[in-house]
């Protein structure tokens, strides 16, 4: 169960998709104008890992090494699919929104990343906590990213105003996007070189 | 010591002009067009840019002292950011504009880069820029110039390539009488527009000045000119070709104050001088292509911004041969 744990926490901090191997940048800028896409996405992707993280596993004896890329780009877009059609059918307004977004996730480095480099090579249990781990990793930056410029662009969180400034409303535009990646991708790593140096000097 | 054998490292000879005197100095330079500004546009404009310059003082001293590095504000390239960022603004803005364009000309565009010498754009364009993306209204909200220095409530007016834009050059001549008045007009500074780019003659002298100083050299900025003034002649007019007004396009706008202060930042243009003429040209191209058929009435900011991006790119490709080595055929970077 520690190692589980472990998989889990890698996923978040030192795997993190976004923010240390700077995959799905994409994404990242696209959907993040408000924390409600940014929540969903990141929902969204936590899914589809979890589920291609299990089934690449369930069938890592019988994929032939050869073929194996493709192999796992009909798993990830069987998946998404399956994701693509659950939200046109019940989340509608947001599905009218990101909808080709959702649908691009078959292209996200990440998701084929852990499959060939992780899931095709592990038992079941630790694939699907990797998956978790990864997931949440993305959700979890996803949503600081939008937080941050939601918060920044348009002076609200989910849609209810808390900044009574005038925003500043490049933060929305894809520019925007390009300044809260990068400046928070600075901060959570200056935050982790600090963490090892104290873990170190104990 | 009477040792007269001194062993040194080079170099040996030293010259006298350093940083700070360049930056002092271009700031000097650029204090006759300050001046017409504020005789035109009031104090609220001297307001404007002394908080953009104080901000900008303090934002690169904050940020190094919490670095723990030495302080330059000494050499003055903050304050010349500071300058320049608030003579690029509209001249009645609220107060927080001129210091959220300031925080991200010196923190994100400059020190996040590693300080003065590595930032890749010029700072206060890119603050300008920024601000100009997120306050939209406020940015394009030009006031009357009034010659009546405590006049505080001035009408809001179009700046000439506003009237330009919306309703083209008949109106715009109608607007000041006739084309002679224009151009006088444009020269002197009495017409809307940012607080230090109106006054054409101010910006000159300053030019001058720094071109006699020889801080500055005549190929960034004629080349830009030439090029905004071949384009303007050729496509600015009204159906016909050859039939624009160059003139009228070289005189307002940033053209002058982005020709020769803006686009000759060291850090962000060529140093060599084929290079510094190619760059030139670009932003003359670019910014009368954003002027003709873009969305803004105004291309001078994004036409520089995108010329430094250009900057390293074309430095590599006229770096001179080394002597005695044979040309490379391709990617002939040394």
């Amino acid at each position: 169960m520690n190692s589980s744990l472990g998989l889990i926490k890698d996923g978040i901090f030192k795997d993190n998709a976004i923010f240390k191997l700077a995959l799905s940048l994409c994404p990242s800028i696209a959907v993040t104008n408000n924390v409600r896409n940014g929540v969903l996405m990141g929902t969204a992707v936590l899914f589809v890992q979890v589920m291609v993280n299990v089934t690449i596993s369930l069938m890592r004896g019988i994929i032939h090494p050869r073929i194996r890329l493709p192999i796992f780009m009909l798993v990830i877009s069987g998946w998404v699919t399956v994701t693509d059609l659950v939200m046109a059918a019940y989340a509608q307004d947001a599905y009218k929104q990101m909808g080709l977004y959702i649908q691009l996730i078959v292209a996200f480095a990440s998701i084929l990343a852990r499959a060939e480099m992780f899931a095709s090579k592990q038992p079941v249990m630790p694939s699907l906590f990797d998956g978790i781990g990864m997931g949440l990793g993305f959700l979890f930056s996803l949503t600081v990213i939008s937080l941050f410029r939601e918060f920044l662009g348009k002076g609200s969180v989910w849609g209810v105003p808390v900044l009574h400034a005038k925003p500043l409303l490049i933060m929305i535009l894809p520019a925007g996007g390009f300044f809260a990646v990068g400046i928070l991708m600075g901060f959570f790593n200056c935050l982790g070189a600090r963490m090892r140096k104290k873990a170190r000097s104990r | 010591m009477n040792d007269p054998l001194i062993v040194s490292v080079s170099p040996h000879i030293r010259s006298d002009v350093t940083t700070a005197r360049i930056m002092w100095s271009v700031s000097a330079s650029l204090f006759p067009a300050t001046l017409m500004g504020a005789y035109f546009f009031g104090p609220r404009a001297v307001i404007t840019v002394a908080l953009s310059i104080l901000s900008a003082v303090l934002c690169e001293h904050l940020y190094q002292k919490a670095l723990k590095r030495r302080s330059t504000v000494g050499d003055g390239s903050a304050f010349l950011t500071g300058l320049l960022l608030g003579l690029t603004l509209p001249p009645v803005v609220p107060f927080y504009v001129p210091v959220i364009g300031s925080f991200v000309a010196i923190i994100v565009t400059k020190q996040l880069f590693g300080g003065l010498g590595f930032n890749i754009f010029n700072p206060a364009l890119i603050g300008r820029a920024f601000l100009l993306v997120s306050f939209p209204k406020l940015m394009t909200s030009w006031r009357e110039p009034a010659s009546a220095f405590l006049l505080f409530d001035a009408r809001t007016t179009a700046t000439p390539l506003g009237i330009l834009k919306e309703q083209g050059y008949e109106k715009l001549v109608e607007v000041f009488g006739d084309r002679l008045t224009l151009y006088s007009e444009l020269l002197i500074g009495h017409r809307g527009g940012s607080i230090g780019e109106t006054s054409g003659i101010a910006l000159l002298i300053g030019a001058a000045f720094l071109l006699c100083r020889r801080y500055i050299t005549w190929h960034i900025p004629l080349s830009f000119l030439g090029t905004a003034a071949f384009m303007a002649w050729v496509f600015g007019g009204k159906g016909a070709l050859f039939s624009g007004d160059p003139l009228l396009h070289l005189l307002s706008g940033g053209m002058l104050i982005g020709a020769w202060f803006m686009a000759t930042d060291y850090v962000t243009s060529p140093s060599l001088k084929s290079g510094q003429i190619v760059f030139g040209c670009g932003c003359g191209f670019l910014t009368m292509l954003i002027r003709l058929k873009g969305g803004y009435p105004e291309g001078v900011m994004f036409a520089i911004l995108i010329m430094n991006a250009f900057a390293p790119l074309i430095d590599r490709k006229f770096h001179p041969r080394t002597f005695g080595a044979k040309k490379q055929k391709s990617g002939g970077v040394p």
